[in-house]
């Protein structure tokens, strides 16, 4: 179990993170969402091992992640960062190859495990192409196909566990956001536990054994998608009305609800839940401040 | 050219091994032509006579005394200035990092000056076998002062930040070149025209004891950054990135500094700051092997050893006798490919 327990971050005298715990057990897939500037990226980074907590601690199976060194870690765990980008010309196989560089070549099927990687991404038939002349979409299938062949990679030497992925969606159209998805579910049904940070809630919905939604740095709810994706929650959360309605098969639908929002005059979260104390929005947070005027 | 080396492709290998050989090949044509050419020009068989022994006393000199260690000294701090410009490139992601420009050179060169001027007094202090060694270590704790200041001061949340760092090298320069304009100030005649002559760089005085001291330490350090080329390619994914598919960037980039300014200090204190080898040495590699260091490693090696001993050629043959400094003519060749790179990169990236 990758687990994150009561996590507090401080980064230039703000608090990022204040008492978050999370964890990803082998063979599920939960989603992390809330708002822009909610502290997504830094609980990520939390718990890929990059950043330390100010407080509380991250363990990998019992093993305090800081503790187990960046290319051990590698092996147990493969993490996919915001908008990837490389800076040479290598091609959709070189990039590949730059996945399995924590293993040892002589200990795997260097070629079965790019050429698995790159199948389950969806760039086989671009392996010769450079990556530099690939589409954005394209690209970021890449970068997915590089990240896989390091779970891969790493499962071959008995690791390979935990698979983080950090917006991969973002430069994705619908049919690849829905492809990498399911990419991402089949990875957990084959064992390791997948962490996937996606601002679509519908996208989350419909693969996510759980959610965790985070909003200013704190926990707000986890659980599975039918407890956690509440009309409610979701309209206190990101501040404005949303609907959520369930299909005969199950299902969620999540929308905007825009009548409610156009009669409300603007609905923001001032109106729709009086209860919770309004703290004061951190100036970095200039989106949800210019949705409230 | 888009090439890289993929694990269980061994046609690639090949292909860019071939590519790598014929760098080989070429510097050390260049380095034979460096011992047969020059103002008494020898034949092969009378270069190989003097090798093994069996020529007339002159040519024996020209070649054991004079030429030979010239072209060893030129190789070795070609390739050490080639490789130090790759790793930096390489840990920086911005082809337009140079120990040049990025101040390993001029802290290396300040470090030497120091040693000129300020050294002449405390040298009747240090015991005899210590005093050659002065300009070099002097050198190289410069070179490894101005790397390690521009790394830290350039560092943010862990990673490395490539603009300001090569601002700071801008900065860099110029602070050691207002102390080394003060050191000339305040040197006497005879340090004068050490400094004079060293500044502009050249082999020209190449000996063995500079071999000695130099070809083993840029030796170390190409070993050294030798073993880093897989981590250079996974740090063009970012540092970030890098440090996620395992790699201890902070362990890297220390060993870069550190390789780096063992080799540019090296070079730069028995000849002088010579620039932009550096800089065009692994742009010419990796246009010929594509961007995998496995290949671009060696091959910009090569390729620096080559520059350096075809520039040194070139001053030696112009205007003989008369030699102009070879740091002129690397310059020259240099200054108009960087704005070249600079005018290619604006275009591509508008």
């Amino acid at each position: 179990m990758l687990e994150a327990h009561d996590i507090h971050l401080r980064r230039n005298r703000r608090d990022v993170l204040s008492g978050v715990s999370l964890s990803l057990r082998p063979g599920e897939l939960v989603s992390l969402i809330g708002p822009n500037g909610a502290g997504k990226s830094s609980l990520f980074a939390v718990l890929a091992g990059e950043l330390p907590p100010d407080g509380g601690k991250v363990t990998l199976d019992g093993q305090p992640v800081r503790k187990i060194g960046a290319s051990r870690l590698a092996t147990l765990r493969a993490a996919l960062e915001q908008s990837p980008s490389l800076s040479s010309p290598f091609t959709v196989a070189g990039l590949v190859a730059l996945g399995m560089a924590s293993v040892s070549r002589a200990a795997i099927d260097c070629a079965g495990v790019a050429a698995a990687a790159m199948s389950a991404a969806g760039v086989a038939e671009l392996a010769s192409r450079p990556v530099d002349l690939l589409s954005g979409g394209e690209r970021a299938r890449a970068h997915l196909a590089r990240t896989l062949a390091q779970l891969y990679a790493g499962r071959a030497i008995g690791g390979g566990r935990y698979l983080l992925l950090d917006e991969p969606t973002a430069s994705l159209d619908l049919s690849h956001q829905i492809g990498l998805m399911s990419a991402a579910r089949s990875e957990a049904d084959r064992g390791p536990g997948v962490l996937v940070v996606i601002h679509d809630l519908n996208l989350a919905a419909a693969f996510s054994d759980r959610i965790a939604i985070i909003r200013d740095g704190g926990p707000v709810a986890l659980g599975t998608p039918g407890t956690v994706l509440t009309p409610g929650l979701l309209s206190e959360v990101y501040g404005s009305a949303i609907s959520v309605e369930r299909s005969p098969a199950g299902t969620l639908r999540i929308t905007p609800d825009l009548e409610r929002m156009g009669s409300g005059g603007r609905a923001g979260p001032v109106c729709l839940h009086p209860g919770k104390s309004q703290a004061p929005v951190p100036s970095s947070d200039g989106n949800r401040r210019l949705h409230n005027s | 050219m888009q090439r890289v080396a993929v694990p269980g492709m061994p046609s690639t290998f090949s292909r860019d091994g071939l590519a790598v050989l014929c760098f080989a090949v070429l510097a050390l044509a260049l380095a034979s032509a460096g011992v047969m050419l020059g103002p008494v020009p020898l034949g092969f068989g009378e270069v190989l006579g003097a090798l093994s022994g069996h020529a007339e006393t002159r040519s024996q000199v020209i070649v054991l005394e004079i030429r030979a260690p010239r072209v060893v000294l030129g190789a070795a701090i070609g390739a050490g200035l080639a490789l130090s410009g790759t790793a930096l490139q390489g840990v920086l992601r911005n082809p337009l990092a140079d120990p040049g420009l990025i101040g390993v050179t001029a802290g290396g060169a300040l470090g030497a000056v120091a040693a000129i001027v300020v050294g002449s007094h405390v040298a009747e202090l240090l015991p005899e076998a210590a005093r050659s060694w002065l300009l070099p270590l002097a050198a190289f704790f410069g070179a490894g002062a101005a790397t390690g200041f521009v790394f830290a001061v350039s560092r943010r949340d862990g990673t490395t930040h490539t603009a300001t760092l090569i601002l700071a090298g801008v900065a860099v320069n110029s602070i050691a070149g207002a102390v080394i304009g003060l050191l000339i100030y305040v040197s006497d005649d005879r340090q004068l025209r050490d400094l004079t002559f060293w500044t502009m760089g050249g082999l020209g005085g190449a000996d063995w004891r500079m071999v000695a001291l130099a070809v083993p330490c840029i030796g170390v350090a190409t070993v050294g950054l030798m073993r880093l080329t897989r981590a250079l390619d996974l740090l063009q994914l970012g540092e970030r990135a890098a440090w996620y598919s395992g790699l201890e960037v902070g362990h890297v980039k220390t060993a870069v500094g550190l390789w780096s300014a063992l080799a540019v200090g090296a070079g730069t204190a028995v000849a002088g700051p010579i620039g932009f080898i550096g800089l065009v040495a692994p742009h010419i590699a990796r246009l010929c092997v594509g961007p995998g260091h496995r290949m671009v490693v060696p091959a910009a090696a090569l390729t620096g050893s080559a520059l350096l001993l075809g520039a040194d050629l070139t001053v030696r043959l112009i205007v003989p006798p008369a030699e102009p400094p070879v740091g002129l003519a690397t310059s020259l060749i240099g200054g108009p490919f960087f704005l070249w790179l600079l005018l290619t990169r604006m275009r591509r990236d508008a």
